[in-house]
């Protein structure tokens, strides 16, 4: 904190402070707050959750490599290849790659979504016949971005892996579904509608699975307070952990 | 919000449903429903099996649509023990995190902290450095669990398909497997006992001596098992070409484990994607071809005796390697080696005395590392692992702090009842329950 007044700023300067406007304090990844950072419901833990104001979009540059590492083209360039040779809209549809932490991942518009699984699952030399499950995960800052829908395939024949991620803003919460393309993904579909409101389109039965039919509210979204609702224990009503008494 | 929204309105109370005339059956009344669809002059009827499954793999739903004794139509409902687990995990340390994951599929525990402390290994970028002592820990120990899950597989199925002497024999020997985990990790289930960066603790002096006995009474009990069970004509008539489930539909489906194994291809994550150094220990991956519940049972049992082979490499190796069974780094390890206390796990008197009497700045160090946690760089992983349901996947994100931002579990069980209708629609009624049984799904591990 830089002070008003003349004196203090003296002192600041004595000391030898990080030498840091507010403006450029904004301008970095992270927010740091207090010695903890809980700013989220009470009874809770709530250490050091870090406020991220906004994530960098990482994209990865050629060679991709492979689960190894990426010094020299390896597996990985091989999958990127195929699909851009076997999908002729490649550039259009996968806004970035990024191999992070040996896994690649392809960044594809929800317009191609399903083609785009659909190629990489006929196409002989790519193959990838088993879908691993689809998982949502809610970025409340990435604007215009904040739900991704995560689908994890698997190609018995290559031995290889490979993560599509699909984006879409939460006042559109709209993605195609992958059920005709991977049957499997009935299921993790309907869960990751449930918990985070994204619709499937093209679904066969879009409802919740894994909460009563009547919820209210998508619960497992970072706006959704954990908890949520009133207990009700012999009697007595609990109220929700974000509404009980708070001593701060 | 109020509580009224949701128990004012009870869909199950209504007398008269969309369509069709309902009746409440506890058990004993069948004549009651017989007669009063007589009345009705319908051939379908649907009926409502649950929630609760007739054994012990939890609550599960069936709506099953009869056609006399011929299921039409299967419909399966799930949610019955979602319990939040991946939210729970968003507002807890990276380590506390085991505590909570370990709960999903309680009978396979330290799998499921097996693949999420890879996963966040892997996010943390030290799978390289976790000691060789506990990646050997880590395999016997899930070999061991991989024995005791298939052992209430089998024990269960045995029981579903009315032969108790099965169950009885099952969990007897589980039991025997649990008394392992209590002398090593000082609990029986939900032990939390791997965690990021290695395991809580080594292993107990006396604890090879009692592995070593098991691995001699084991062999024998399995044969005997085998000699119960493999060639029983009632069993066999009960389970052979029934619950057909070819590669296909497994393809299709995503189901892995021992029903993807069943239809014979030898797909298991330990041979084909080795993590844990599993690609150092000798053994086979079982498999039959006949797609059937009984070759599900064969593949199962065979998979308990591989791994009696790869718990007995194991033992072997943990006399030659000795050293620390927690990472080096002292910013993720957990500084204390806890010890078992009557209830479990819980403090170090030595390492308690460091702290409190000697040194401040171990104090604060300890103080900082358990309550506010380490933290982890931005990012995704996603590790799997072979489960004895399949493969068990951990998606973890983390936003660079000390709390997971995301956590979601690929859980076999999950997936794998998404197979029940496909392999239970147009057969008899009583072949669902064989069917269910040989998908061997944990409702823990599929509500989380």
């Amino acid at each position: 904190m830089s002070s008003e007044h003349p004196e203090q700023q003296a002192e600041q300067g004595a000391d030898k402070l990080p030498a840091r406007t507010e403006e450029e304090r904004r301008e970095q990844p992270v927010v740091r707050k207090g010695m903890f950072g809980a700013g989220t419901t009470g009874d809770t833990s709530g250490y050091g959750g870090l406020i991220v104001r906004q994530s960098p979009k990482v994209s990865a540059a050629r060679p991709y490599g492979g689960p190894g590492g990426a010094a020299e083209p390896g597996e990985y360039d091989e999958i990127a290849d195929e699909l851009e040779r076997a999908y002729p809209d490649f550039g259009d549809a996968i806004e970035r790659v990024v191999v992070d932490r040996g896994e690649l991942t392809f960044f594809v518009k929800r317009e191609h979504l399903r083609e785009v699984a659909r190629t990489m699952r006929d196409e002989p030399s790519l193959r990838f016949e088993l879908c691993s499950g689809v998982s949502g995960v809610h970025y409340l800052k990435d604007e215009g971005a904040e739900l991704h829908s995560v689908t994890h395939l698997l190609s018995i024949t290559h031995n290889r892996r490979v993560r599509l991620e699909t984006t879409c803003p939460d006042a559109d919460p709209h993605i195609p579904s992958l059920v005709p393309v991977y049957p499997t993904s009935d299921w993790h579909e309907r869960e990751t509608y449930d918990f985070f409101g994204i619709v499937y389109d093209g679904h066969p039965a879009l409802t919740r699975i894994e909460m009563p039919d009547d919820w209210v509210g998508h619960p497992q979204r970072k706006d959704y307070p954990l908890g949520g609702i009133p207990v009700e224990y012999r009697g007595a009503e609990i109220p929700p952990p974000d509404e009980r008494r708070s001593y701060t | 919000m109020s509580s009224a929204k949701y128990t004012e309105y009870d869909a199950y109370a209504a007398d008269e449903a969309a369509e069709g005339k309902v009746f409440d059956v506890g058990g004993q009344d069948w004549d009651k429903v017989v007669a009063g669809a007589e009345d009705l002059g319908d051939e379908r009827l649907v009926v409502n099996m649950g929630p609760q499954h007739p054994s012990t793999h939890g609550v599960l739903r069936l709506i099953l649509t009869l056609d006399g004794e011929t299921v039409n139509e299967a419909r399966v409902g799930i949610g019955y023990l979602h319990t939040g687990i991946e939210k729970n995990m968003e507002f807890r340390t990276w380590t506390q995190g085991t505590t909570f994951c370990t709960r999903m599929d309680y009978l396979a525990p330290i799998f499921n902290e097996t693949a999420y402390c890879m996963s966040v290994e892997k996010l943390l970028g030290v799978t390289d450095q976790i000691p060789e002592r506990a990646q050997i820990i880590r395999v016997m120990m899930m070999e061991l669990n991989r024995i005791s899950s298939h052992l209430v597989a089998i024990a269960t199925f045995g029981l579903e398909l009315g032969a108790t002497t099965v169950m009885l024999n099952g969990f007897i020997e589980r039991e025997y497997t649990l008394d392992l985990f209590e002398e090593i990790t000082g609990l029986r289930m939900n032990m939390a006992y791997v965690r990021p960066g290695g395991v809580a603790q080594d292993l107990p002096s006396g604890a090879t001596s009692k592995i070593r006995d098991y691995l001699d009474r084991m062999p024998k009990r399995i044969q005997a098992l085998r000699k119960l069970m493999d060639d029983n004509p009632v069993f066999k008539a009960r389970t052979q070409n029934v619950a057909y489930l070819d590669l296909t539909g497994c393809m299709a489906l995503g189901i892995t484990g021992p029903v993807l194994r069943s239809t014979g291809l030898p797909w298991d994550l330990r041979k084909s994607q080795p993590y844990c150094g599993y690609e150092t220990y000798d053994f086979e991956v079982a498999t039959q071809d006949t797609c059937d519940v009984y070759g599900r049972y064969l593949v199962r049992m065979d998979e308990m005796e591989e791994s009696l082979k790869i718990v007995e490499q194991c033992l072997d190796r943990l006399q030659a390697a000795k050293g620390p069974v927690m990472i080096e780094d002292k910013k993720i390890g957990w500084p204390a080696q806890l010890a078992i206390g009557a209830d479990g796990m819980g403090n170090s008197p030595r390492h308690i005395a460091h702290i409190m009497g000697t040194s401040m700045e171990a104090l604060i160090h300890h103080f900082k590392l358990v309550t506010e946690g380490f933290r982890v760089p931005a990012g995704q992983a996603y590790a799997p692992i072979e489960s004895p349901r399949g493969e068990l996947g951990a998606h973890v994100v983390s936003d660079g702090g000390t709390r997971p931002y995301r956590v979601h579990f690929r859980e076999p069980s999950f997936v794998n009842l998404q197979a029940a209708p496909a392999m239970s629609e147009g057969g008899m009624v009583a072949d669902i329950i064989a069917a269910v049984a040989s998908l061997d799904p944990v409702m823990g591990g599929v509500d989380r």
